[in-house]
């Protein structure tokens, strides 16, 4: 199911859409699709599985430190699917956000059909552009599949208007000049970014990258479509590894927080 | 003489920076969105530069009485005759710094000072490239953070000491394995969020277009010089021009002025580690499994998800899981041969060379050494007495002697 389909329901609640981030096989195969689950119920509107790679480029510390434990862990692409069938079950529009290479690798028409297979909506691809990614552009318009780009505040107008042609879901505009991970403050590069970007698209424009608490969400959801939270959900695993018990109840906390923020535009 | 950085070969990459084509070939531009305008500066900036003659008068001079170039190009007597085939070492050993590298890292370095930013950065290995870095930061007067593994500032401290020494940062990057991958992973993270006035000196012709054709561009002067040089003295060109590959820069620098012409065989030697076999090595080209890594299309150590696998090598300047695209491209075109070379091979050359010439290599280039002794039968073979080979002799061994201490047992014995 497409994710263009969360963003309508959320635009008829006079609201922003709530997406959340884990690592498929973080803390386990099994513990990422409870964890996936529990912020559904706890009112994310879309989901976003991370694909485990060994190289990533734009995570920061946080991120890295989960992917690292599902690499360790033995993950595999098979596993990413198989979390991506889960997720979707529940009715939520679910996406994979994965590196590049692990693609190529498998074949892109290949992990096109399998990730339909599976239930996914499409694909969110933090490190390539479209102007290098034809080949997925063309398996995932077979497929109807959403393709997520991204967009950042060092875009030229020309290239966001190149690159939100090419999108299908919906645009994921990045809030700052840096790489994933949660900050203090939110950031006033976001505004004017997710500005340009509708000049060139009727698409919901989602903003990501720093975003770690109700507030900062309300913020966010006062000019954007979509909020995309994924580190301060892997935080707070992190913090409460040692008790699944406690680290569910927080991230539902967690959610439930983010939900009532881009209800408070 | 004159560095001919602005010259092209029919071997050069397309605008998006394609060796070979897109459907074909290798490179191109696999990046986040945040870092495209950046890296379209960079190559519109270098597309200028390298055609001002101004530039390239300034290039030159820094070359010439900064880091003591042209560097020689040597008859080794002693081993033409064991060898049987005349032998030329391009002495970048001789180079300040102690390597090609101080080529690449000043010509990057003085296109940041044209484009007006204030501070650079860069991963290093084994430390060569941060100590060239570092160098050409203090030559310049830029800022300067260099990205390490943590596992190679623990066995490297010398170099870490030398680069804080010339007033550089030294960042230990603890995440993945620890090595040059993830130090490259954590300079461009850094490099996401500090574009706008910090320029990246990739240390190898390798990355992201414009990386490849710019760093090719730069360190070609090894093969323009040694080209002219091996007409001027020795009245013709080589059979057969030989380097080390690594990430691929010095074996490009030498290779590229060599390209057109037809009648000179190319060799590239990559690191076989404890032998292609075992699985252990850093022979990426010879794994032959293309794959995208650091920003370009190119032959990746990779299992079968896509996940990079560890490569290993006694020489940690070759202990790469990539190889710059180029190179993929002239293996895959066949204009160039790619094979590799054990830990052993390696290091007996090292041996060789240092007695034989009175010459310590760096291990990286006693690779091409030994790359040159495996092939001076055929090579003789194919071109007659009198056949010679060109070595590109990239380093010297001054930092390899801890590895050499424990490798033939060099230490005193207590
Ligand atoms: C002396 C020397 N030669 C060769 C290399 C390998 O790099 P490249 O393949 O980029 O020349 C290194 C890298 O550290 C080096 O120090």
């Amino acid at each position: 199911m497409s994710t263009s389909v969360a963003f309508e329901k959320a635009k008829a609640e006079d609201r922003a859409a709530l997406v959340g981030y884990l690592p498929a096989g973080f803390p386990s195969v099994e513990g990422s699709i409870e964890a996936l689950t529990t912020m559904v119920e706890a009112g994310c509107d879309i989901i976003e599985i991370g694909l485990p790679y060994s190289d990533p480029v734009m995570d920061g510390p946080t991120i890295q430190d989960a992917v690292q434990q599902a690499l360790d862990g033995g993950v595999r692409v098979d596993d990413v699917f198989r979390v991506v069938e889960a997720v979707a079950a529940t009715g939520v529009p679910t996406l994979v956000m994965t590196s590049w290479n692990p693609i190529e690798r498998r074949g892109v028409d290949r992990f096109a059909q399998q990730l339909q297979d599976a239930g996914g909506a499409g694909l969110i691809t933090p490190d390539i552009t479209p102007d290098f990614a034809p080949e997925w552009i063309e398996a995932a318009d077979a497929r109807d599949l959403d393709k997520v780009f991204l967009v950042a505040p060092s875009s030229t107008d020309e290239r966001i208007a190149m690159t939100t042609a090419q999108c299908r879901g919906f645009v994921y505009a990045t809030a700052v000049m840096g790489v994933t991970g949660a900050r203090a403050k939110t950031s006033e590069l976001a505004a004017p970014l997710v500005a340009r970007t509708r000049q060139t698209t009727d698409l919901p424009v989602g903003v990501g990258l720093g975003v770690s608490n109700g507030a900062q969400a309300a913020e966010m959801a006062a000019y954007a479509d979509g909020v995309i939270v994924g580190s301060a959900f892997v935080r707070t695993l992190l913090d409460n590894r040692s008790d699944e018990q406690a680290a569910l109840k927080a991230l539902a906390h967690l959610t439930e927080d983010l939900a009532a923020g881009v209800r408070a535009r | 003489m004159t560095t001919h950085i602005h010259e092209t070969t029919s071997y050069d990459a397309d605008e998006l920076g394609w060796f070979g084509g897109e459907a074909e070939g290798f490179g191109g531009r696999f990046m986040p969105e945040a870092l495209m305008k950046a890296l379209i500066e960079l190559d519109e900036a270098w597309q200028q530069a390298k055609a001002d003659p101004e530039f390239v008068k300034e290039f030159d001079a820094i070359l010439r009485d900064y880091a003591n170039l042209p560097s020689p190009l040597y008859h080794a007597t002693r081993l033409s005759e064991q060898l049987g085939v005349r032998i030329l070492l391009k002495r970048e050993d001789l180079n300040h710094t102690g390597a090609h590298k101080i080529r690449n890292v000043l010509g990057q370095a003085l296109l940041t000072k044209r484009m007006g930013k204030t501070r650079v950065i860069a991963e290093t290995g084994a430390g060569q490239h941060g100590v060239a870095s570092a160098t050409a930061a203090a030559y310049f007067g830029l800022d300067c953070t260099v990205y390490m593994g943590k596992v190679d500032t623990d066995r490297q401290a010398l170099n870490v000491a030398r680069m804080r020494l010339l007033g550089a940062e030294v960042v230990p990057v603890p995440s993945g394995s620890g090595t040059l991958k993830d130090a490259i992973n954590e300079a461009l993270r850094d490099w996401v969020a500090s574009v706008d006035h910090t320029a990246y000196l990739f240390g190898t012709a390798a990355g992201p277009h414009p990386f490849p054709t710019l760093v090719r561009d730069i360190v070609r002067g090894i093969g323009d010089e040694a080209r002219a040089q091996s007409l001027e003295q020795f009245g013709g060109l080589p059979n057969a021009v030989v380097a080390a590959v690594g990430g691929g820069s010095n074996a490009i620098g030498l290779f590229t002025a060599f390209l057109d012409d037809k009648d000179v065989e190319i060799h590239g030697f990559e690191a076989g580690g404890d032998g292609f076999e075992t699985g252990r090595h850093a022979a990426t080209i010879q794994a032959n499994d293309p794959g995208v890594l650091h920003g370009a299309r190119t032959y990746v150590l990779q299992d079968e998800d896509g996940q990079t696998i560890e490569s290993h090598s006694i020489s940690a300047g070759l202990d790469y899981p990539g190889v710059g695209p180029q190179h993929a491209w002239l293996a895959k075109s066949g204009r160039a041969s790619y094979t590799s070379i054990t830990d052993k091979e390696a290091m007996d050359a090292f041996a060789l060379l240092s007695r034989s010439e009175g010459i310590i290599p760096a291990i990286e280039s006693a690779h091409a050494i030994a790359g040159a002794i495996k092939i001076a039968p055929e090579i003789k073979e194919r071109h007659g007495e009198g056949a010679t080979i060109l070595i590109n002799l990239s380093g010297r061994g001054d930092k390899d002697m801890g590895t050499a201490i424990d490798y033939f047992g060099l230490g005193e014995s207590k």
